[in-house]
């Protein structure tokens, strides 16, 4: 028996969409913009993200050496911050190396080179570069630094300088502006995503609204809340389903285009590429959106006028 | 069979549609309810549908109080009432094939059923060359026929007819309540409101006169008197 309720209301529901053809398509118009507002915020979520995560990628710490410290004490420096569990990754630049990376950096300034080559000596030190796997990390380790600093054997201080504090500010500046623009820019969509949803919940009661006697015809003749709620929640999922499919439809175009220029506006990022990588959540999240936007919008509309 | 027991149905704005009325009705009867508009025909008929509640007395369907019903059971009890109305209220988007059968599937029955019963009773009703036509392409003659054939269909215990020929031309309300005499011919109670003076003095069955909200006649063989 429930199979059979379920297939006739089904097909009640697809019938009713299709025969009021034009109120379903201005229903499903209507629901394309909110999925494409809700679109926009998983593009927007991408956008920051990447930006915040590229920004703080950035963050590292650089402890210079001064040229006389002697590589083993360095390599055991190197040691113990690779116990600190904060730390992610460490490399080690050499002196050697870090003069090559300075002669292939100025390899087209003659003056640079000609100048490097009067001094007899390699006049750089060797570095060490720190990774953290926090951004909030790099505080401590910048502090263990200094108190290893202090603590360096053979009487003077091996450490020329860290370079960490010099870029804390700027970097703490731009993660708060990338952290502000998010928030105001989640918010914005947010307040855009809810108005968008009343209005479709709004189209949906319209819909039914037109229904109404037809509810009361159903009801006398007899017919269960559930016979009666059904075909409406049913095209209400429907309108959902190909607002969905017209908007994941309209994204593919609309990233591709907005392609190139997210990928040098926002440092490297392709919508195009992100839309199709993450195709997948896209799909559940507006399909899933337009679904249950649609069903809760019809029942809510459809119980109305059952109370009475 | 239905009792009315010293029922009373006052509105919040204190009007009074219906006052201390007190019937029964027997089944296979043919009753007929009289009354100018306001006089508290509709709301009777919406009493035992349970669509209202009584502010007093008691209304019983087979000696079940219809207002101590459950939500569920209000619903099984409509399915045993069939009902016709002056406006119609065909489903609009549904053919008059549709129609009737929504009333077969909202009762539950099965699909075989279904496809039997449906031809079968647009037949009685002579729509049998309509039946894949929507409601807007029919005549009002036609659409109150398949309204009847709707109310009839899951062969109710009692039609309940509000003014069924209240839209209709002679020929049209002729037909209608010919029908409807034949439906009470095969068992079925029917209870009908009209103003149709013409309708009541031909059938010669009992009639209901209602005044003001009270009973003011109950004539077993009644003709049309306000």
């Amino acid at each position: 028996m429930f199979l059979t309720t379920a297939k006739r209301i089904l097909k009640s529901g697809f019938f009713n969409f299709w025969r009021n053809g034009f109120v379903s398509l201005s229903s499903v118009l209507i629901m394309v913009v909110t999925l494409f507002v809700i679109g926009s915020i998983i593009f927007l979520g991408a956008v920051f993200d990447f930006s915040l995560a590229t920004l703080r990628d950035k963050v590292d710490i650089n402890v210079y050496f001064v040229t006389s410290a002697p590589e083993e004490e360095i390599l055991t420096i190197k040691k113990g911050l690779e116990t600190l569990p904060e730390v992610s990754s460490i490399s080690y630049v050499s002196r050697e190396v870090a003069l090559a990376n300075f002669k292939e950096r100025h390899k087209d300034d003659e003056f640079t080179l000609q100048a490097l080559d009067e001094l007899e000596e390699n006049p750089l030190g060797a570095s060490l570069n720190i990774k953290a796997k926090e951004p909030s990390q790099y505080e401590g380790i910048a502090q263990y630094l200094q108190s290893e600093n202090i603590l360096s054997t053979a009487g003077t201080p091996i450490i020329d300088k860290i370079n960490y504090f010099q870029n804390k500010v700027a970097i703490d500046r731009l993660s708060k502006i990338v952290d502000s623009a998010t928030q105001l820019g989640f918010f914005l969509m947010l307040i855009l995503g809810i108005i968008s949803i009343l209005i479709t919940f709004n189209t949906i009661r319209l819909v039914i609204y037109i229904s109404r006697e037809e509810i009361n015809v159903m009801r006398l003749v007899g017919a269960s809340d559930f016979y009666v709620q059904g075909p409406f929640i049913v095209g209400g999922m429907l309108y959902g389903f190909i607002a969905a499919i017209l908007t994941l439809l309209m994204f593919y175009p609309l990233s591709f285009w907005l392609g190139s220029f997210t990928t040098s506006f926002f440092v490297g990022l392709n919508m195009f590429e992100y839309y199709l990588r993450h195709f997948l959540t896209f799909f559940a999240a507006i399909v899933g959106s337009g679904v249950l936007i649609g069903a809760v919008s019809s029942y809510l509309a459809v119980t109305r006028y059952l109370k009475k | 069979m239905i009792y009315f027991d010293k029922v009373s149905k006052i509105y919040p704005d204190n009007s009074v549609a219906v006052d201390n009325v007190t019937f029964s009705i027997e089944p296979n009867e043919f009753l007929s309810i009289v009354g100018h508009s306001g006089a508290g025909k509709t709301t009777l008929l919406k009493l035992l549908l349970a669509e209202e509640r009584p502010t007093q007395g008691k209304v019983l369907f087979e000696s079940t109080d219809v207002h101590a019903l459950k939500r569920s059971d209000v619903t099984k009890l409509r399915r045993k009432i069939g009902m016709v109305f002056q406006d119609f209220r065909l489903i609009p988007d549904k053919t008059v094939y549709e129609n009737i059968a929504f009333a077969m599937e909202a009762a539950g029955k099965v699909d075989e059923a279904i496809q039997a019963d449906v031809p079968h009773v647009l037949e009685l009703v002579d729509l049998g060359k309509k039946i894949w036509n929507f409601p807007h392409e029919l005549s009002g003659g036609e659409k109150q026929r398949v309204a009847i054939a709707r109310a009839i269909v899951n062969q109710p215990d009692v039609i309940i007819a509000d003014e069924p020929t209240g839209n209709l031309d002679p020929v049209n309300t002729y037909d209608i309540v010919q029908i409807l005499k034949r439906i009470n011919d095969l068992g079925t109670m029917i209870i009908l409101t009209t103003h149709n003076k013409g309708v009541i003095d031909s059938l010669g069955k009992r009639v209901i006169t209602m005044e003001g909200g009270k009973m003011v006649r109950d004539d077993k063989e009644g003709r049309y008197t306000l």
